[in-house]
């Protein structure tokens, strides 16, 4: 990347809610069903309905409002945005415009090693649109009508973003927040948590801020780094060549990676807001706000804090942890499952848990985001993965060797122990045993042996290396190692 | 000929002794439409189902009473409210097809206590206008002189309560269109409370303007229709909770000591000396009565036109935005992409009043307009209501003509949308204001030609409104035009 301008990003994003029912109709709000099933007079716009507010999403509302230290105010007003869409049924969405549920708040992400906090702006209610489909038939557009009236909750953050892994990281633990509230499931590939980036440039160490470009169609983390990162680099090079960005919104092809025009400022839409008047503004009881205060689960922030103060692991790790509550569960029962060992072995708890924390970041981790959920819910039970981990902390087995086995159990579906004993996989670290390899390297390596003394550090590795391959891999590293530099006297 | 009955109260009586069945007093109003509707064009649509239900309500009847005033009561509903089984086409090509598929709250309520829905009357497309002249469907005739407009939007249901064809009629009224067509055909006509009656199933004009109201020719029969309908229905979040029964006690308060207002923006030049006269004679009853009439000023009535104009175009532009050909209703098949399918439809399916009201709606809330027009229009909403505001606390009722001359001519005013809109010039205010107001008949022209006195009450005030038209009623007479035998002119 270019290093001469500072990314300037805020994000737009919509989440549904987890309501049982539509925001303005009693019609189910579910994905997945046959289009235009679950839809009524209402959500289809038809003449002489009118909108009744669903509480439950303006309760979910006040929730990540709370969790996220917004404003919830006591006072706000719906209004009309008006534009034509097949997939709009009234020819208007109803959203919250001059006066949003809530304003202000912070969510704090990762930034390199450190952290920061990212303002909130605002965050209003509205409904979602329908779908157009277009695939796989000729000639025509079809239209399906079950997610129109879908409540959404749409948060907009300042533009306080620098870098795309900020960005990534801001949607990842808003996403964990409105998880944790019981707002949204936060499923991306069903839509559920959409997201949209205003991105501008301005030379570093300035402060004015540079012209932005709005940009559609992430649907998950990795397209929303790789658009910013394509997007920097457009920008930086225009304006390196003295050119100017045009405002302007531009559409994410994840295919090509690319962004392109979508619609110029010269064609946005005049989306002639006005207050609805079939709703009466939504004035909320401070004795509501406090009740639902007073229900908030513990946020993830507080339980990052505690899982680090309790269990020694590294802040940055816990976080990881608990990002995904599924995640953490199979961390929870790997981690009794493995502190049961520990008390068995008479080892210490710590050093399990810490061994487990890198296990799971590394090689689990990895494979999930593969391989999807399987790899928790089936292919590897938390007490395998304890089970595992506890024979490199008891020395059986090098941790390179339990990451072969690892891999081999996933690939092959098959328990750690089956593994272990068919692949005849131990650790030796009996200095008997070492001391035997040992001598017959240095014996069958005269001319290196010679060269190392004289003073040739790099040749060790080799020795090293050659009393590995005599062990068939299962000298303890460490031990092979402290044994060797003893016999070769340096 | 006369109908079977003669009011609510004359319907229960006929109806609980059995003087006629519920079939019977159906089947008279049924040949009456079929009968006189021909010449004067009020209905769009008639229950097929009308005599059927008739006779299953008389067959209930024959082994317990009647559980309701209104149990088979034959009414007329204006084509903009929906009754399942019927077409709602609010008189334009756009919906000459809709069917709805559940009854308007008001329907719904009507029909659960027994009430028979004769038919759907025609109106002003979308209710746009003040003649009926702007229906797609046909014309409808001022029973009082067939060549005049029996006024708008809720024409259909005004000619049908005024010639006998309904004993009862809904209408919808955003600017006047319930009071205006009242006034021109000599019945009674009420505009409730802003928030009194559910507007769901009602196809919305300027959603925080429409309401839903009755047209009668008794006071006490339009009371008896507003205890009925009022209140809360759960589905229309705009409507209050409030207790529809004080309707009733202030119906039955007495007007002994009530002061009423009379402004003097509404009684200037513009106003027709015959209007005028007519208006005086009922002054006098109800000073007769004991009540004080007291000079008030609403000086920013003046711009309810200019307001009106801006308000409900921009809440109609985006009520209207639905009609689009992709869901239901009309849809062109000239076009070959979506922008033409959007363009072709509306074009095709909306006439020149929608479109001119659409447009200029469209403009009023548009970037850079919107602060010079919907929100000045707004603002100057506010100075109306709150004038209104301070003037109830001086009276207890504003007393005014409906309208500023008796019914017009055919072709009179359509092809001048400004004079046309000026017809309006008394009601709107009520509707800037949200309040309750209601055009009750006063003494005809010398020429036989209707004129309506409108009285405007503090919100809530309806059953107060009516008590002073019951009085009024009573010193007019009822006055029935002898529709079909000459051409206008009061019947012998």
């Amino acid at each position: 990347m270019s290093t001469d301008f500072e990314m300037v990003v805020g994000l737009e994003v919509h989440s549904q809610l987890l309501t049982r029912t539509k925001l303005f109709c009693r019609c189910e709000n579910r994905f997945g069903a046959l289009p235009n099933t679950l839809v009524c007079p209402v959500c289809l716009g038809h003449p002489g309905v009118l909108p009744v507010l669903n509480r439950e999403a303006v309760r979910l509302g006040i929730r990540l409002g709370l969790a996220l230290g917004c404003t919830v105010h006591a006072h706000s007003v719906f209004d009309r945005k008006h534009y034509f869409y097949p997939d709009l049924p009234k020819g208007y969405q109803i959203s919250q415009y001059t006066h949003p549920l809530l304003t202000g708040g912070v969510l704090t992400v990762r930034s390199g090693e450190g952290l920061r906090e990212i303002r909130l702006h605002r965050i209003h209610m509205e409904e979602d649109a329908g779908k157009n489909l277009h695939a796989g038939i000729r000639d025509a557009s079809h239209v399906d009508l079950n997610r129109a009236g879908v409540p959404l909750l749409e948060i907009v953050s300042e533009p306080d973003i620098r870098t795309p892994e900020e960005a990534v990281d801001y949607l990842k633990k808003l996403r964990q927040i409105l998880r944790a509230v019981g707002v949204s499931d936060g499923n991306m590939e069903e839509g559920s948590f959409r997201c949209d980036a205003n991105i501008s440039l301005r030379p570093n160490g300035t402060s004015a801020f540079g012209t932005k470009v709005e940009i559609k169609n992430m649907n998950s983390f990795r397209f929303v780094q790789k658009a910013l990162v394509y997007e920097y680099e457009r920008q930086a090079s225009l304006l390196q060549r003295g050119e100017r960005v045009v405002s302007e919104t531009r559409l994410f092809d994840s295919s090509t990676g690319k962004t392109s025009t979508m619609r110029s400022k010269e064609e946005a839409l005049d989306y002639r807001y006005f207050p609805e008047p079939d709703l009466p503004p939504l004035v909320i009881d401070s004795r509501w706000v406090q009740e639902e205060r007073d229900r908030l689960p513990e946020l993830p922030q507080e339980r990052v804090r505690k899982l680090s103060e309790e269990m020694g692991i590294r802040e940055p790790d816990a976080e990881v942890l608990l990002l995904e509550e599924d995640f953490f569960r199979y961390f929870e029962e790997a981690r009794q499952e493995l502190s049961a060992l520990a008390r068995a072995g008479s080892w210490p708890e710590a050093q399990g848990t810490s061994r487990l924390v890198s296990f799971l970041l590394s090689e689990v981790l990895r494979e999930w985001n593969r391989k999807g959920v399987p790899v928790l819910s089936g292919e590897l039970r938390p007490g395998e993965i304890a089970y595992l981990v506890a024979q490199v902390v008891e020395e059986r087995l090098s941790l390179n060797q339990a990451k072969e086995v690892y891999a081999l159990c996933v690939e092959e579906l098959r328990s750690p122990k089956t593994v272990i004993r068919e692949k005849n996989l131990s650790q030796e670290s009996g200095e008997e045993k070492l001391g035997e390899w040992i001598g017959e390297v240095l014996a069958e390596n005269p001319a290196e042996v010679q060269s190392y003394r004289e003073g040739k550090d790099r040749v060790f590795g080799f020795l090293v290396g050659q009393v590995m391959k005599k062990s068939a891999g299962k000298a303890h590293p460490q031990k092979a190692n402290r044994l060797l530099k003893d016999a070769l006297g340096r | 000929m006369t109908p079977l009955f003669d009011g609510l109260a004359a319907f229960c009586r006929g109806r609980d002794s059995r003087q006629f069945s519920i079939e019977e007093a159906t089947r008279d109003y049924l040949s009456r439409i079929e009968r006189e509707d021909p010449e004067l064009g009020a209905f769009l649509s008639t229950n097929s189902n009308a005599v059927n239900r008739a006779r299953q309500l008389d067959n209930r009847m024959a082994r317990n009473p009647a559980p309701s005033p209104f149990y088979g009561y034959p009414v007329a509903i204006k084509d903009n409210l929906h009754v399942a089984g019927l077409p709602t086409t609010c008189a334009s090509r756009m919906l000459a097809n809709f069917r709805p598929l559940e009854n308007a709250t008001v329907v719904e309520r009507l029909l659960q206590s027994g009430a028979i829905v004769l038919g759907k009357t025609n109106m002003d497309e979308f209710a746009m206008g003040s003649s009926t002249e702007n229906s797609a469907m046909g014309v409808t005739r001022n029973p009082w002189d067939l060549r005049r407009v029996p006024g708008g939007s809720s024409g259909g249901s005004a000619v049908a309560v005024a010639a006998d064809l309904a004993p009862m009629a809904l209408g919808s009224d955003t600017g006047g269109s319930i009071r205006q067509p009242a006034a021109f055909c000599g019945v009674l006509g009420l505009k409730p409370t802003y928030g009194r009656i559910s507007r769901y199933g009602l196809v919305a004009f300027s959603s925080s303007l429409d309401q839903i109201g009755p047209f009668a020719r008794r006071a006490e029969d339009a009371l008896q229709m507003m205890l009925l309908l009022s209140g809360p229905d759960g589905r229309d979040m705009t409507v209050a909770s409030r207790d529809p029964a004080e309707m009733e006690r202030d119906f039955r308060a007495d007007v002994r000591g009530k002061v009423i207002g009379l402004p003097e923006e509404f009684f200037g030049d513009g106003l027709d000396p015959d209007v005028r006269a007519s208006l005086d004679r009922a002054r006098e009853v109800l000073s007769g009565e004991g009540a004080v009439f007291r000079p008030i000023r609403l000086p920013s009535a003046q711009y309810g036109i200019n307001v009106y104009y801006l308000i409900a175009t921009s809440e109609a532009a985006s009520n209207l935005s639905r009609y689009d050909g992709v869901r239901y209703g009309y849809r062109s098949l000239k076009s070959k992409n979506i922008r033409d399918m959007y363009t072709h439809t509306r074009q095709e399916g909306f006439g020149p009043e929608v479109k001119r009201r659409i447009l200029l709606g469209t403009f009023a809330l548009s970037a850079g307009y919107q602060d010079q027009y919907y929100r000045k229009a707004q603002q100057v909403q506010s100075l109306i209501r709150e004038e209104f505001d301070r003037a109830f606390h001086e009276v207890d009722m504003i007393f005014a003509p409906t309208t500023p001359t008796p019914p017009f001519l055919f072709g009179e005013k359509v092809s001048d949308p400004l004079a046309m809109y000026l017809s309006d010039i008394y009601t709107i205010s009520a509707n800037l204001a949200g309040l309750p107001a209601l055009s009750a008949p006063s003494w005809p022209t010398p020429s036989g030609l209707p004129v309506g006195v409108q009285l405007i009450g503090p919100a809530w005030s309806e059953g107060r409104l009516l008590r002073s038209a019951a009085i009024l009623e009573e010193a007019v007479g009822i006055r029935r035009p002898s529709v079909g035998t000459t051409r206008g002119g009061e019947a012998a």
